[in-house]
């Protein structure tokens, strides 16, 4: 029978599955990077610089994604640039998943003076120019990991939070949440049993866009040279470098944006394949 | 004394303007009392109050609402809500945004006697079998895995029936618990309802604006308008012989299928302008 709801399914499964794959593959490839990668990622080699990718007339088989102008691999300065974008992406995402969602968790379940404390809060804290803010940041406390995953956690909180109220608003606004007020559960168990099961999907959604949010925040922080020192392989700071010399070596810009592009393409369809998945209806 | 006693109980919107003026009432054990009235007259505020569960916008202004011998409103929130969750339970209106979507069916029901009477898991769920059975749902095991959305509207209002009498409350309050399911199906809840509070001999406050289901369901009534208590009595006598001009216009306006083509009365404007009036007074004499 032609079941509608199948073909939602089936669609899910495969997005789920592809995205899912590709994580995996990154974050393998980032743990074990000093194995998978060919060749050292910082060693220099002027003379060849600018090597194509192996398929290219004139590239050094040995770098399989050519070289950049200062003659590094790379191919290998993308699987060690996976590390600091998936450190970035857990981290960060991570901990402004938590802020954020129990700050509007709060807001939106016990609303009255909580609500106003922190609604007013996140009002306030959106009026800054994000950029501006995080550059200004990491100017104070110097640029690194650090620095970056805590400019992104101090940045985004409110994204979480402003979502989180209003979903946590309207549930709480049922008359399940009211019966189990009735029973006799406290406000904090009622929140945590009840409401908290229902605005899950909601948040793994947001928790994975947010991790591919990380990194593009870590790739443009590279890119105008504020993320981690400019030894490290990063993939917005491979982007900065690549972009300078497109003309005459194009692979040194586009290998490492393709990587970046996929995986943040595959965080945001994560998170839509896990709702699927979480949502008791489409079940 | 009533297992419920309501003294003066005046309720309002934060700012100003009143729902409930010094409404009384009583309600004995095993007395099952319907709570009548317009939209708006109050009904359901009197059923918020009890339990704890009035919006934020809404406040009790003065009053007393004695539980079993306790004064609810003088005890602090946790007490209260203990207090509640032992002896009163809701049958809530709308079977369909009163199970959480998210949770299995049997948990719903056995979580609340483990997490908050601090019943065993064996116990909560025999227990939950044997309510099950009792609202007549034949497939007891597979219901208690099933999520709210697999099921219909009228076995989910079963499953929180089952779910109010699950802990033996004294006073069951119920909030039109049969508008939001269609017609054949209403007749089979109501059914349901009265014969489990017989059964269990709960105190049953019945809150409805259909006066063919309180004559059904009910022993007494109480008539709300505006806020105010215009008529208490028994169903008998409320029926046989109306004693408010108000609840007379009521019978008047309700069709009668002995004869379906007479027509339906209005509530004649000089009976709403005497209680417009009976109303504003209760205001100046708050106010005053």
């Amino acid at each position: 029978m032609g079941d509608g709801r199948i073909q939602v399914r089936r669609s899910a499964g495969a997005r789920l599955w592809l995205s899912a794959g590709w994580l995996l593959f990154v974050t393998l490839i980032a743990i074990f990077a000093p194995w998978a990668a060919p060749k050292d990622p910082l060693a220099q080699d002027l003379f060849s610089g600018r090597l194509p990718p192996f398929w290219v007339q004139g590239a050094d088989k040995t770098f399989i994604l050519g070289t950049d102008s200062l003659g590094r691999d790379v191919l290998s300065r993308i699987i060690f640039g996976a590390r600091i974008a998936l450190a970035v992406a857990l981290i960060a995402g991570t901990l402004t998943c938590l802020i954020g969602a129990t700050l509007g968790l709060l807001a939106g379940f016990l609303r009255g003076w909580v609500d106003v404390v922190i609604s007013r809060l996140i009002d306030i804290w959106m009026a800054f120019p994000p950029v501006l803010f995080s550059v200004l940041l990491i100017a104070v406390l110097g640029p690194g990991l650090f620095s970056i995953i805590l400019a992104i956690v101090v940045i985004d909180w409110t994204r979480f939070a402003r979502v989180i109220r209003a979903e946590a608003m309207g549930q709480g606004a049922m008359d399940y949440v009211a019966a189990a007020q009735v029973a006799g559960r406290s406000r904090l168990g009622t929140m945590l049993v009840e409401i908290l099961p229902n605005v899950l999907p909601t948040i793994v959604v947001l928790l994975t866009l947010e991790m591919g949010i990380a990194v593009i925040v870590e790739a443009i922080l590279s890119f105008v040279n504020l993320s981690i020192s400019t030894d490290d392989p990063t993939w917005g700071g491979m982007i900065a470098e690549g972009r300078t010399s497109v003309h005459q070596a194009w692979w040194v810009l586009v290998f490492p944006l393709v990587t970046l592009f996929l995986t943040v393409l595959a965080f945001s369809q994560l998170g839509e394949g896990l709702k699927d998945r979480f949502d008791p209806v489409l079940r | 004394m009533s297992f419920l006693s309501i003294r003066n109980l005046s309720v309002q919107l934060k700012g100003g303007q009143r729902l409930l003026r010094s409404v009384s009432l009583d309600v004995q054990p095993g007395e099952v009392r319907g709570l009548v009235g317009e939209s708006g007259a109050g009904k359901s505020m009197i059923g918020k109050a009890i339990l704890g569960t009035l919006p934020q916008a809404v406040e009790v202004v003065s009053g007393e609402i004695w539980l079993d011998g306790v004064d609810l409103l003088t005890l602090p929130p946790r007490p209260r809500r203990r207090r509640i969750g032992a002896l009163a339970a809701l049958i809530p209106q709308d079977p369909l945004t009163a199970l959480n979507p998210s949770r299995r069916v049997g948990p719903q029901i056995t979580g609340r006697l483990i997490d908050i009477l601090g019943w065993k898991r064996p116990e909560a769920e025999a227990r939950a079998r044997e309510l099950l059975a009792e609202v007549q749902i034949d497939v007891v095991e597979r219901v208690l895995r099933c999520y709210p959305h697999e099921l219909s509207g009228g076995m989910r209002q079963r499953i929180l029936i089952a779910s109010a009498f699950a802990a033996e409350p004294k006073l069951i309050i119920a909030d039109e618990p049969t508008t939001a399911l269609d017609v054949t199906v209403q007749k089979q809840i109501l059914r349901l309802i009265a014969g489990m509070q017989a059964h269990h001999n709960t105190a049953l406050l019945f809150v409805t604006h259909d006066l063919g289901v309180v004559s059904k369901v009910c022993q007494t009534l109480t008539v709300l308008y505006g806020g105010l208590v215009v008529e208490e009595a028994t169903v008998r006598g409320f029926f046989n012989a109306p004693q408010h001009a108000y609840s007379r216009a009521l019978l008047a306006a309700t069709p009668k299928y002995t004869d379906p083509d007479a027509s339906l009365l209005p509530v004649p404007d000089a009976v709403v302008q005497a209680l417009e009036a009976q109303v504003a007074a209760a205001d100046r004499a708050w106010h005053g």
